[in-house]
C-alpha cells in the first residue's frame, strides 16, 4: 500500500524503464538523499543539480529541445517563483515557433500548506501554474492518481507540471487507490523501495512489477456522488471534502465531491454536468483568493449556468495574506479548514435562489425531500 | 605585449564568400530598417555592426538537426549567422512584415527572432539572457551521446549581469561533468542607453570564466579573419575536449539599439564591413566598382523581395489557437 511519494517514485521508475525518461534531477534529487521527500530514491537517472532553480528549469528545457525526456524537480514550489519567465518561455515555445519546436518535459514540485511549513514551505502554485498557457497542470490527491498522472505527464509531448500536495505525500492509499502489482503489506513495499537509514552506498531497490497505468490528463474524478451541492477541489482538500460530505450526509445533505485532478486543460464538460445536476457549487483550494484559479471556474459557472443555480456559487480559498504563519492558529486562520467547508455547504444548501430569493439559513436542517421541492419550485418560478 | 601584424589572411575564396555574406546581411538589415520606417513592420532589431563576428560563426557551425550537430542559442542580432548557414534573406523580410509565410514564427514574433528546428536553431526570444540557462540542457544531451555536436550560446554584454549567465558558468563547469558549451558574448559596450563602463567593474566579461576553470579569450569581433580563426580554435577545443569555452568579442552597434532608438547610422563606431572591403581592395581581391555592383544587385533583389512580401497573406486571427499544444513529439521523433 504505497504512499503518494512512493507512488511517484514507482511511476518514475516505470518512466525510466519503459517510457524513455532520461533525466530526473533537482536539488538533492540524486543519491544519497533521493529528494527531500524521498520521491526519487533508487532511480537510475536521478542526479543532483547546483542550487539554482533557473538552472534546473533551463536545463530541463534544453534537454527537452534536444529530444530527451527530462523530469525536473523544484524542491518546494515556494522556490519556483524566480523561474516564472522560464516557465512562460517553456509554455510558449511551441506556439511562438509556430508549431516547430515542442517542449516535452515534466516539472514536479510539492505544494501547499498543512505541514506547519511556515512562510516559505506552505505556498501554493495552482494560481501561478494556471496562468502559464501552453502548460498542462495536474495535481493528484491519492497515490494511484499520482502514479497514473505522472505516467501521462511523462508520455505527453508538452510541458506538464505535476503539483504534489505535500501534506498528502506520506498518506497511505485508501480503498481503491492501490497500484496494481504493489504488495499489500506496506512494510514489504518499504523494504523493497525505501532507501535504508545510514549507509546506502550498496543499496539497490527492488521494484514491484507495476503496470503502464495511465490516468489521462483532462478528465476529472468523481469522488462521491451527491445531489444537493457539488464541491470542486483538488489536492489536499479532496480527502477533507470527502470527510465533510460523509459528515453532512448524517444531516441529510447529499454532497457531490469532485477531484479536478487536471487544472489545465480542465474538464469543463464534466464540471458543468455535475453543477447542472446539483445546482449548487463550492470551489475549494488553498491558494490566496485574489486572482485565484477557483475564481475563473466561478466566473464560467456564473456566465454559463447562472439561471440554473439554486445558490450563489462560492469560492473557499486561502486568505490574501503575505504568508502562512508557523503557529497552528495562524495556519488554520489562513487556509481553508474543514469547518469552513461545513458552514458554507450548510448555508448554500439552505439557499433556493429563484424560488423565493436568497434566504437566511433555516433553523431546521433540510432533508433531501424539501431540497428537491424547493428546486422544483425554483424551476417553476424560472419558467413563469 | 607585442602587437602582431594581424590575423593570418584566410583563403581568398573564403574571404570573398565572407564579404558577400557580410554585405548581404548589412543590406538586409538596412532593408528591414527601411521597411520599418515605411510602416511595413512594427519593430526592428538586428545586428548591423556584428557581421564580422556573426558570419564566421554561421559558416563554422556544424549545421543540421539533432545531437550530432551544433545547437545554436542565439539572440536578436544573429540574422547574419542564419544567412551564413544558408537561410534565405526573404524570410527575415517576412518576419518583419509578420506574414503567415514567416517560417520562423508565422507572424507571431519580432524581426530577428529566428527559429529553425532542422538546423538546431532554438527559438530566439526577447527576454535577455535566458538562453544561457537553457544551453546547458542541449549540451548535456550532446555530451552524453558522445557526439561531435556542441552547444553555442550568444548574447550581449549588458545581459551578462543576469543570473542566467552565472548559471551557464556554473552548470557547464561542474567537476567531472563539464559541458561542450561555447559561450559567446558580443560586447558592443551598450545596454540600450547604458554604457557598460558605468555598470561593470570587471575588466573583461570573459574573466568571469576563469574562476570556474573555463578557457577564455577576448577578441576583436570587428575583424572577420581574427574572428574566424578564434572561433575555429574555440570550437575545436569545445568539440574535442567536450569542455566549455568563453569567448568575448568586441563589436560595434551601427544602427543603435533598435527602432525604438531611431535606428540611425552611428558614425563614430568601427564599421567592420567597410574595414573588410578596404582589406579586399588592398589585397586585390575585389575592386571598389565590383563591390558597388554587388551592392546594387543585392539591394535591388531585396527591394523586389520586400515588394513580394508585402503582398503575402497575414495570419488569420482565428489561427491564434494553433500550436498551443503539440499533438506529437517532434523534437524526439525528429519529424
Ligand atoms: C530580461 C530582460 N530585461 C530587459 C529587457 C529589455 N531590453 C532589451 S535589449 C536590452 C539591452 C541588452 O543589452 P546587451 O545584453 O548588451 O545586448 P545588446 O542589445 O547590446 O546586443 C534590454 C534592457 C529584456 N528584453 N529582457
Amino acid at each position: 500500500m504505497a504512499t503518494m511519494v512512493q507512488a511517484v517514485r514507482m511511476a518514475l521508475h516505470v518512466g525510466e524503464e519503459r517510457l524513455g525518461v532520461t533525466d530526473i534531477f533537482g536539488e538533492d534529487v540524486g543519491p544519497p538523499l533521493g529528494g527531500v521527500f524521498t520521491a526519487t530514491q533508487g532511480l537510475k537517472t536521478a542526479w543532483n543539480t547546483p542550487l539554482d532553480e533557473r538552472g534546473i528549469v533551463g536545463a530541463a528545457m534544453g534537454l527537452a529541445l534536444a529530444g530527451q525526456c527530462p523530469v525536473a524537480e523544484i524542491q518546494f514550489c515556494d522556490y519556483a517563483f524566480n523561474t516564472i519567465d522560464l516557465l512562460k518561455l517553456i509554455g510558449n515555445t511551441y506556439w511562438s515557433s509556430n508549431g516547430d519546436w515542442n517542449c516535452p518535459l515534466v516539472l514536479m514540485t510539492p505544494v501547499g500548506a498543512g505541514i506547519r511549513g511556515s512562510i516559505y514551505h506552505s505556498h501554493s502554485f495552482d494560481a501561478q501554474a494556471t496562468r502559464l498557457p501552453g502548460w498542462k497542470v495536474v495535481m493528484p490527491s491519492n497515490p494511484l492518481d499520482a502514479y497514473g498522472l505522472m505516467l501521462s505527464a511523462i508520455a505527453d509531448p508538452n510541458p506538464v507540471m505535476v503539483l504534489l500536495p505535500k501534506a498528502l505525500l506520506r498518506v497511505k492509499a485508501g480503498p481503491g487507490e492501490q497500484i496494481p502489482g504493489e504488495p499489500d503489506d506496506e512494510r514489504a513495499l518499504s523494504k523493497m523501495i525505501d532507501a535504508p537509514v545510514g549507509d546506502r552506498s550498496g543499496w539497490e531497490p527492488r521494484w514491484p512489477d507495476t503496470p503502464d497505468l495511465f490516468v489521462p490528463i483532462g478528465p476529472l474524478r468523481l469522488v462521491r456522488p451527491g445531489t444537493d451541492a457539488t464541491v470542486v477541489t483538488y489536492g489536499r482538500h479532496v480527502p477533507v471534502a470527502r470527510r465533510v460530505a460523509e459528515d453532512l450526509a448524517e444531516e441529510g445533505l447529499d454532497i457531490e465531491v469532485i477531484d479536478l485532478r487536471t487544472l489545465h486543460p480542465y474538464d469543463w464538460d464534466g464540471l458543468k454536468a455535475s453543477i447542472r445536476r446539483t445546482r449548487r457549487v463550492l470551489f475549494v483550494n488553498e491558494d490566496t483568493e485574489i486572482t485565484n484559479f477557483g475564481e475563473h471556474l466561478l466566473r464560467r459557472t456564473v456566465e454559463e449556468l447562472f439561471d440554473e443555480l439554486l445558490a450563489a456559487p462560492r469560492l473557499l480559498a486561502g486568505k490574501h495574506l503575505p504568508g502562512i504563519g508557523l503557529a497552528d492558529n495562524l495556519e488554520r486562520a489562513s487556509v481553508p479548514q474543514r469547518e469552513d467547508m461545513v458552514d458554507l455547504l450548510r448555508a448554500m444548501c439552505a439557499e433556493t435562489r429563484g424560488a423565493a430569493g436568497p434566504r437566511p439559513a433555516p433553523a431546521v436542517r433540510l432533508s433531501r425531500e424539501n431540497t428537491d421541492a424547493s428546486a422544483a419550485l425554483a424551476l417553476a418560478y424560472a419558467r413563469r | 605585449m607585442q602587437q602582431l601584424a594581424g590575423p593570418a589572411p584566410l583563403d581568398a575564396a573564403l574571404q570573398l564568400k565572407i564579404h558577400e555574406l557580410m554585405l548581404t546581411t548589412r543590406l538586409l538589415e538596412e532593408r528591414l530598417i527601411r521597411m520599418y520606417k515605411q510602416g511595413d513592420g512594427f519593430f526592428w532589431i538586428g545586428g548591423p555592426g556584428e557581421e564580422a563576428f556573426n558570419i564566421p560563426l554561421g559558416l563554422l557551425a556544424r549545421k543540421g538537426q539533432g545531437l550530432d550537430h551544433d545547437y545554436l542559442h542565439l539572440h536578436y542580432r544573429s540574422t547574419g549567422t542564419l544567412l551564413a548557414m544558408g537561410a534565405d534573406p526573404i524570410d527575415s523580410l517576412r518576419q518583419m512584415k509578420n506574414t503567415a509565410t514567416d517560417p520562423y514564427s508565422g507572424g507571431r514574433n519580432f524581426a530577428g527572432h529566428s527559429s529553425m528546428r532542422k538546423w538546431n536553431v532554438v527559438p530566439i526570444t526577447s527576454p535577455i539572457e535566458v538562453q544561457y540557462s537553457i544551453a546547458p540542457g542541449t549540451a548535456m544531451a550532446q555530451k552524453r551521446a558522445n557526439s561531435k555536436g556542441i552547444t553555442i550560446v550568444q548574447g550581449g554584454d549588458a545581459g551578462t549581469a543576469e543570473g542566467d549567465f552565472a548559471t551557464c558558468l556554473v552548470w557547464s563547469s561542474r567537476p567531472g561533468a563539464e559541458l561542450p558549451v561555447l559561450m559567446l558574448v558580443t560586447n558592443n559596450g551598450w545596454g540600450i542607453s547604458t554604457p557598460a563602463s558605468t555598470q561593470h567593474g570587471e575588466k573583461y566579461i570573459a574573466d568571469r570564466g576563469k574562476a570556474f576553470g573555463i578557457r577564455t579569450k577576448v577578441i576583436n569581433g570587428n575583424d572577420a579573419e581574427e574572428t574566424y580563426h578564434e572561433l575555429q580554435e574555440a570550437m575545436d577545443y569545445v568539440r574535442n575536449e567536450r569542455k566549455p569555452f568563453l569567448l568575448e568579442a568586441q563589436v560595434s552597434r551601427l544602427y543603435g539599439h533598435s527602432s525604438a532608438s531611431g535606428a540611425n547610422f552611428a558614425k563614430h563606431e568601427v564599421d567592420c564591413l567597410a574595414d573588410f572591403e578596404q582589406k579586399l581592395i588592398d589585397r586585390g581581391l575585389r575592386t571598389q566598382s565590383q563591390m558597388d555592383e554587388m551592392r546594387e544587385q543585392i539591394t535591388q533583389g531585396l527591394l523586389e523581395a520586400s515588394r513580394r512580401v508585402v503582398e503575402e497573406p497575414q495570419p488569420e486571427g482565428s489561427t491564434v489557437w494553433d500550436h498551443v499544444f503539440a499533438p506529437r513529439n517532434h523534437v524526439k521523433e525528429g519529424l
